[in-house]
């Protein structure tokens, strides 16, 4: 179990990096979906692995789990799932205005603009 | 005094809902309210620095829920500065933003309450997932204000700017989890104990932990070698907003002050002052690169925002250094470049809305209107950021070189803010030579559309550059202030007992 979550976290993350790092946004997108579920795995992770336990302390429960991790996750997820739709929109909409969907807002070959930026 | 903690969070908060349910088809109210809101936040602040200046830390707990299992809000002398300053500064730019730029685009004041909110709720909150959040509301409102007014340029740095913050963000979850799993406490003051009680086994996942958090705090403080996303963002941001986003790498700054001296400071046994290899290297480097970037920009906008970066340099160096001289006149200096980055970018925008076509390219070009009066300002607030006397940045480098002298990496540190400075110098006087000086020889005269002399924006320059004048006026008083709050950085013990209790230091190093 420890090695299935962890490895699967590493695979994400992994991925999400390799999207991140594309040169147009909507795989860049896609890595930032991937990495958000990966830390919120890995967030679930945090409070240790135990399964079909109960999360709150009562007389006579002796294993529980820790709910603290849960609560931190449902925070994380509200959060990133607002921030994708966030980019989603952000990236149509820059695309709609610059005319291709580059990160850096220029197509593959065309000359830098570095020289006149900044 | 203790429920007034929570007013500089829930008062924006409030004010932001009443904006954009309420008023939101009429600008005048939105400003009537907007102004009066931070006038109001500007006076709660003060009573707070005076509250705190003459106590020790005071704790709000959230819905009454004991520390460490709810969250607090810790108010001591650091966070009740940062939160005046951030209050002094949004007043300077919401006069600024009401005269018309509130109206290129929609929602300017809700978007600019939320942006208060966040930044105040981050100096004030006393829990690392707490501040995870407060860090999520001010960059969401920041994204808004960001893309205030779209355009391609504008919509091409905001998408790299939300990507890296978001990918910030991220990097912030991984940080703390680590922590938490180690510690099982998410609570600063609480955390400053457990990480001194942690199991030799569980030393290497705390420190990776937090050298994960002390990484999303440098790409939010701007430090090489993430520090890319500063220029871009800051030279296409709309002005006021560029304005305050002085404030937003000062968060950053704060955060690792805070974090690494109170969690990871004199109590951590093998991991005190874990940040101080990292971060005194990274901020000379910073401190090169951007006054680097001044030398070599080809635009008004690029070159404040360069030189914003290398003052973050400066900071982060005094801090880095962690001795209470040296953040004593970090944060002097942290006061007089938040105030100076505001005004040049106020400035530079009243001067680009006056050039038409000739916008922020520093290029010759014809005169125009109130170049003369604009040159003055202009040359006040080079001085200010370049760190030339008369004023503030001037005592406020000298202080950091004068705490440096104890330090082994003092040649370093000397020569390095030496001669950035001359280049920050250089670069700022060719700018206003290429703007002013050889301008007045263009043939001709460049006439816009507009007010002549808009009063709002011209009041709120200068009110910047007023700023920087009170802070070195009163540079005795400032200093002996900061030198009390630097003494209470250094007092862990009297944090941890304001949040845990008077025993809470009894369960130390065990």
């Amino acid at each position: 179990m420890e090695f299935l979550v962890a490895s699967s976290i590493g695979l994400l993350i992994a991925c999400g990096t390799y999207l991140l790092l594309r040169g147009r946004t909507f795989p860049v997108v896609i890595g930032l979906a991937l990495i958000s579920y990966a830390v919120n795995v890995f967030l679930f992770a945090m409070g240790r692995l135990t399964i079909n336990m109960p999360p709150i302390l009562r007389d006579g429960v002796t294993e529980y789990t820790d709910p603290l991790p849960q609560a931190l996750v449902l925070t994380a997820i509200v959060i990133s799932f607002g921030m994708t739709a966030l980019i989603v929109v952000l990236s149509i909409r820059a695309y709609l205005e610059i005319g291709n969907d580059h990160v850096d807002g220029r197509p593959v070959g065309a000359p830098s603009e570095a020289g006149d930026k900044n | 005094m203790g429920d007034w903690i929570v007013v500089p969070i829930v008062l924006p908060a409030v004010m932001a809902a009443l904006i954009v349910l309420a008023v939101r088809h009429d600008i005048i109210l939105q400003r009537v309210f907007s102004i009066a809101a931070t006038v109001a936040l500007v006076g709660v602040t003060l009573s707070l620095v005076v509250f705190a200046n003459g106590h020790d830390p005071e704790m709000y707990a959230l819905s009454d829920w004991p520390a460490p299992f709810g969250i607090v809000l810790v108010l001591d002398r650091l966070s009740a500065m940062m939160v005046f300053l951030t209050s002094l500064l949004g007043l300077g730019v919401v006069l600024f933003a009401s005269s018309e730029w509130d109206q290129r685009g929609k929602h300017f004041h809700a978007l600019f309450q939320f942006q208060l909110m966040g930044v105040n709720g981050a100096f004030l909150t006393g829990d690392v997932f707490n501040l995870f959040v407060f860090f999520e509301v001010l960059l969401i409102a920041s994204y808004g204000l960001m893309l205030h007014g779209a355009g391609a340029d504008r919509l091409k740095a905001g998408m790299q700017y939300v990507v890296i913050n978001l990918t910030g963000s991220a990097l912030f979850l991984l940080g703390v989890g680590m922590i938490y799993s180690v510690t099982g406490t998410l609570n600063m003051a609480d955390l400053a104990i457990q990480v001194s009680n942690v199991a030799p086994g569980d030393a290497a996942l705390l420190r990776a932990g937090a050298l994960v958090l002390l990484l999303v705090f440098c790409v939010k403080a701007a430090l090489v070698p993430i520090h890319f996303w500063l220029p871009g963002t800051y030279a296409n941001a709309p002005a006021p907003v560029a304005a305050l986003f002085a404030i937003m790498t000062k968060v950053g700054a704060y955060s690792v002050l805070r974090v690494y001296s109170l969690a990871f400071g004199d109590m951590a046994g093998d991991m005190s002052w874990l940040a101080q290899p990292y971060l005194l290297p990274a901020a000379l480097i910073t401190l090169v690169l951007g006054m680097t970037g001044v030398l070599a920009a080809k635009r008004l906008n690029g070159l404040i925002a360069f030189s914003v970066v290398g003052s973050m340099g400066t900071l982060l160096t005094a801090i880095a250094l962690f001795t209470p001289e040296s953040i004593a006149a970090g944060l002097y200096y942290l006061l007089h470049s938040t105030f100076s980055a505001a005004a040049l970018f106020l400035i530079a925008d009243l001067i680009i809305s006056r050039r038409g076509q000739f916008g922020d390219s520093l290029n010759t070009a014809p005169t125009f209107h109130q170049s003369g009066f604009l040159a003055v300002l202009f040359f006040v607030g080079a001085i200010a950021m370049a760190g030339m006397p008369p004023l503030s940045g001037f005592l406020g480098k000298l202080q950091i070189l004068d705490a440096a002298r104890d330090s082994d990496a003092m040649v370093w540190i000397w020569a390095i803010i030496l001669v950035t400075s001359l280049m920050c110098i250089i670069g700022f006087g060719r700018a206003g030579s290429v703007l002013f000086w050889k301008s007045a020889s263009v043939d001709g005269e460049i006439t816009v559309e507009g007010a002549k002399w808009p009063v709002l924006p011209i009041v709120a320059a200068c009110g910047m550059l007023g700023a920087l004048v009170v802070l070195t006026a009163f540079g005795g008083p400032v200093t002996d202030y900061l030198h009390g709050v630097a003494a209470q950085i250094f007092d862990t013990s009297g944090y941890i007992q304001a949040v845990l209790g008077e025993n809470a230091l009894a369960l130390l190093g065990q």
